[in-house]
């Protein structure tokens, strides 16, 4: 039990994504109202980039910026120094693309409502199936 | 459905727990993604770029591919939002609904309806949207005093990105929010103004252009795609300089292509195609 519980609080940053991504998954999976599913898909997404930020950190070290003094380049870095630069540039172009994922979204959405006057699944599905 | 879509989540979640047991823990420096590429890129980022900010040096030059073709996707949702919800100026519905004007000095509005055309001296008329929005003096004037200083902060943003946070990406939709406040603040016909659909629609492309154009022409000069140590030709400071100086002229057209994005998205959205009314 005592394993277990340390396991948890270890590993909370995995422990938090797994629950956000569920949370998206399901109201992608259960909602009727097609907004509902693009908001759940939202929550997915910011669940991928916590992930992905979680990853990179270090303890005790600062942000990928390096210190530098002018014309001394040749000081030595040290890479535990700084937390990790790759997941942060990974999600910089995730999050903007996201973004602009949504406005696909949310167009699709709307020329739906245009065509059947509803969002909600069920109803545009009975529209679809008697003509 | 609402129960099946819970015993998946329920499945989905307890596989990813599971798997989670043989990830390192949070903050631990021998993590697999910490060890094998990016202490290089910490390590040589200032030799090889001259670009103390790691995360830049990391997005536009070592994986300069990766961020071209995301730009390329951000351009391609713009067509794509476009491409769904513009209404053609000939098939919109000929002002059969009907419009708003308020008097500019007295606040009274007029209706007009059934797009009769009347001669309105249009310096004492203002048009008002249909879903009525009472005149807000402290929003328009802080908005007006605003927007300005936002602008100036997105564009410090972008050509601050190789020693501070910042970048392309950032400054681009911090530039883009900007003409969105001012469409939120004002109205759509006032953003319009300032920065039109042809305006926001070109500047996309124009981006992506900029970034594909500097790989291209480093592969003119004989050298990789995206490879700026070829523009040591063209610009000073030799070629670790020439790297530096690529990151910036591809950073810019980051942000250019991000900020008409955005615009061109949210015009789209907020009159669904028609360009006349929205927020």
């Amino acid at each position: 039990m005592e394993d277990i519980l340390r396991q948890i609080i270890e590993k909370d940053n995995y422990w938090i994504y797994i629950t956000l991504m569920m949370v998206g998954l399901y109201a992608i999976i259960a909602k009727n109202n097609l907004v509902k599913k693009i908001v759940g898909m939202n929550i997915f997404q910011t669940a991928v980039i916590l992930f992905y930020v979680s990853i990179g950190v270090k303890k005790g070290a600062t942000i990928p910026i390096i210190e530098h003094v002018h014309d001394t380049a040749h000081t030595a870095i040290h890479a535990v120094d700084y937390i990790n630069p790759l997941p942060h540039v990974l999600m910089l172009t995730a999050i903007v693309v996201s973004v602009a994922t949504l406005g696909v979204a949310l167009a699709i959405a709307i020329t739906v409502y245009r065509r059947y006057q509803t969002l909600e699944e069920d109803e545009i599905l009975k529209q679809i199936r008697e003509p | 459905m609402k129960i099946l879509g819970l015993i998946i989540v329920v499945l989905v979640g307890a596989v990813l727990e599971y798997a989670t047991i043989d990830f390192p823990p949070l903050g631990d420096p021998a993590s697999p993604a910490s060890t094998h590429v990016s202490p290089r890129y910490i390590e040589k980022s200032i030799e090889e770029t001259a670009v103390p900010n790691v995360v830049t040096s990391v997005l536009a030059d070592y994986r300069g591919f990766d961020t071209m073709f995301e730009t390329t996707v951000i351009f391609s949702a713009g067509v794509a939002c476009f491409l769904l919800l513009r209404v053609p100026p000939s098939r919109r519905p000929q002002r059969a609904s009907e419009r708003q004007y308020r008097h500019r000095l007295t606040g009274l509005t007029f209706r007009i309806k059934g797009g009769a055309e009347v001669s309105l001296p249009l310096h004492e008329f203002e048009r008002v949207d249909s879903i009525w929005t009472p005149y807000d003096f402290i929003i328009e004037k802080v908005c007006r005093y605003l927007i300005p200083f936002i602008q100036l902060f997105g564009l410090y943003v972008i050509a601050h990105g190789h020693h501070s946070p910042g970048g392309g990406f950032q400054g681009g939709v911090i530039l883009g929010a900007s003409i969105i406040l001012l469409s939120v603040s004002h109205n759509l016909r006032i953003a319009l103004k300032r920065m039109g659909e042809r305006t926001s629609a070109l500047f996309s492309p124009v981006g992506v252009f900029i970034y594909a154009g500097t790989g291209a022409l480093c592969l003119i000069l004989g050298y990789n795609f995206l490879d700026y140590q070829a523009l040591a030709a063209l610009l000073p400071g030799g070629p670790i300089m020439a790297r530096s100086h690529g990151i910036f002229i591809v950073e810019v057209g980051v942000g250019m292509a991000v900020m008409g994005t955005m615009v061109w998205i949210f015009k789209n959205l907020a009159s669904l195609g028609r360009y006349d009314e929205g927020l």
